[in-house]
């Protein structure tokens, strides 16, 4: 019989998530490829510790914005941004910014893996050796330190002589990521990471994902919408250029607030 | 709403919606007929066979139902409304197939407890407004599922109030019953049943309206007062 008049109403926690400092700070931010503009506006904070996932059809926008968090589209001419990405303390967009100190801060995975022809082991201390002088004790340490981190030593202690293109495409990914984690970033940018691995590799790499963020600041563009609901704590979607709809993946994915997301994330789009 | 683009995935959906409603009306058909037998002196033959009927056909499509809700979540991964959509249905089957066999337990003691002149008050009258009642609190709610309608939830909620408060004063009065007349406590008990099944169906059919709210405005409406509900749902 119904006497709920006489008790409080159990209601579930509106917020499953402890509050979290912004790692990096988007303010108005516009792009630019030549004369098409790439991102409309976007304001956002990275949450530090946390995995943001980037969702959106294709051309919305969401690589372009990873993109701007390590400034990767400077190598290219004619592409260029404006408004702030405030990180440590500086607007990244500035133009006196060191950008090989940046990317070894924000530290970025491809779609496809992208390994050195060289050994595993180089693969590895290759980049270490840009920024750090290392002894041999101490770069040993390093590589089995961030491929332990990447969850690849026990696949790779016997063989770190073994050039890292023999490896599987699963593992070169995580060999990636080791490479990306052994300069000791803060944030990891992962851009599809996962998009061309068997089911097997990519539940390794979302594992990876759940466990990297207990140090590490994480961004992920992914078109798996499950992928996002599964690693992410905040996901953003994205359509051309704009961002839609922003806030905690575990309310986005069962009752997002724009039709425009409902319609994504339930397969009514186009 | 728009349409997926998995078309299939549409149809789908479509399938668990109507089903809900095919078996809806197959629960509001046997439960007319459980308060036919409520109401009359002389018990039609054969009905009662109908009803018990009803029941075996509702467990079936319970069971239909709940394998098309795991077929779409194993094969679609539904989100969002989908998801609430598929949850909910699965939901609304099971408050369905227990009206069912609430009615026909009805049915069944409405042809042990008739006769006796007595309680035919409580029994003819009382009893069976509040199944009445009952039926109409399902007719609602199924039109709210119907039409996605969340505004219907609270006036479920207040006929269930309703019919609570009717549970009480039928107790009170067997209870009187009872105490002036021990020969009437094995019929009044079996009328205490059928009472208690009516009030067990206005809440499954108050559970069925405020999943619809679940569905359509995503939030969780269940142990919430009719105002409460009025005020969440008129919210945004």
């Amino acid at each position: 019989m119904n006497e709920t008049g006489l008790m409080t109403r159990p209601t579930a926690a509106a917020s499953t998530l402890p509050p979290s400092t912004p790692k990096m700070t988007i303010k108005s931010l516009d792009f630019f490829y030549g004369k098409f503009q790439g991102l409309k506006d976007i304001n956002l904070e990275i949450a530090e510790r946390r995995v943001t996932a980037f969702i959106g059809p294709s051309g919305c926008g969401k690589s372009t914005l990873l993109r701007t968090l390590n400034r990767m589209y400077s190598l290219y001419p004619g592409q260029r941004a404006t408004g702030e990405i405030r990180f440590n303390g500086q607007n990244i967009l500035d133009a006196g910014v060191d950008l090989n100190m940046l990317r070894a801060k924000v530290g970025m995975v491809f779609q496809k893996p992208t390994p050195f022809p060289m050994s595993i082991y180089d693969n590895i201390a290759f980049g270490v050796r840009l920024y750090e002088n290392l002894g041999q004790r101490e770069m040993d340490e390093r590589v089995e330190w961030a491929l332990t981190k990447a969850a690849m030593w026990d696949e790779a202690k016997d063989k770190l002589k073994q050039s890292g293109m023999a490896l599987s495409g699963g593992q070169q990914q995580r060999l990636c990521i080791a490479r990306a984690v052994s300069v000791k970033p803060d944030v990891l940018l992962l851009d599809e990471p996962t998009s061309a691995l068997d089911p097997i590799s990519t539940a390794k790499i979302e594992e990876l994902i759940t466990e990297l963020k207990v140090d590490y600041t994480i961004a992920i563009v992914t078109h798996n919408m499950q992928q996002a609901a599964r690693v992410s704590d905040y996901t953003a979607y994205m359509y051309l250029g704009e961002l839609i709809e922003f806030g905690e993946t575990d309310q986005l994915f069962l009752k997002p607030k724009r039709k425009e997301t409902e319609d994504y994330i339930t397969g009514r789009f186009g | 709403m728009t349409e997926h683009t998995h078309k299939q995935f549409d149809t789908d959906m479509e399938a668990i919606r109507s089903g809900v409603l095919t078996m809806g009306g197959m629960v509001e058909t046997q439960l007319s007929r459980a308060i036919q037998l409520l109401e009359q002196e002389q018990e039609e033959s054969g009905l009662i066979d109908i009803v018990a009927a009803d029941e075996q056909s509702i467990n079936r499509m319970q069971v239909e139902m709940d394998q098309q809700c795991s077929q779409i979540i194993a094969k679609r991964q539904p989100a969002a409304i989908d998801l609430r959509m598929v949850l909910t249905v699965t939901k609304i089957v099971n408050d369905l197939e227990r009206i069912g066999d609430e009615t026909k337990k009805v049915a069944y003691k409405a042809s042990q407890t008739r006769g006796h002149q007595r309680l035919a008050q409580v029994r003819y009258y009382d009893v069976a407004r509040a199944g009445e009642r009952a039926k109409e609190m399902l007719q609602l709610a199924l039109d709210s599922f119907a039409r996605l309608d969340p505004n219907l939830a609270a006036d479920v909620v207040d006929i269930d109030e309703e019919i609570d408060a009717a549970f009480s004063s039928v107790m009170r009065q067997l209870i009187s019953y009872m105490m002036e007349d021990p020969r009437t406590i094995s019929t009044a008990l079996e009328i205490v049943f059928i009472a208690k099944s009516i009030e067990r169906i206005g809440d499954h059919a108050k559970n069925i309206a405020e999943a619809v709210v679940q569905v359509v405005k995503g939030i969780d409406v269940r142990h919430a007062t009719a105002d409460q509900i009025r005020a969440e749902v008129a919210e945004e």
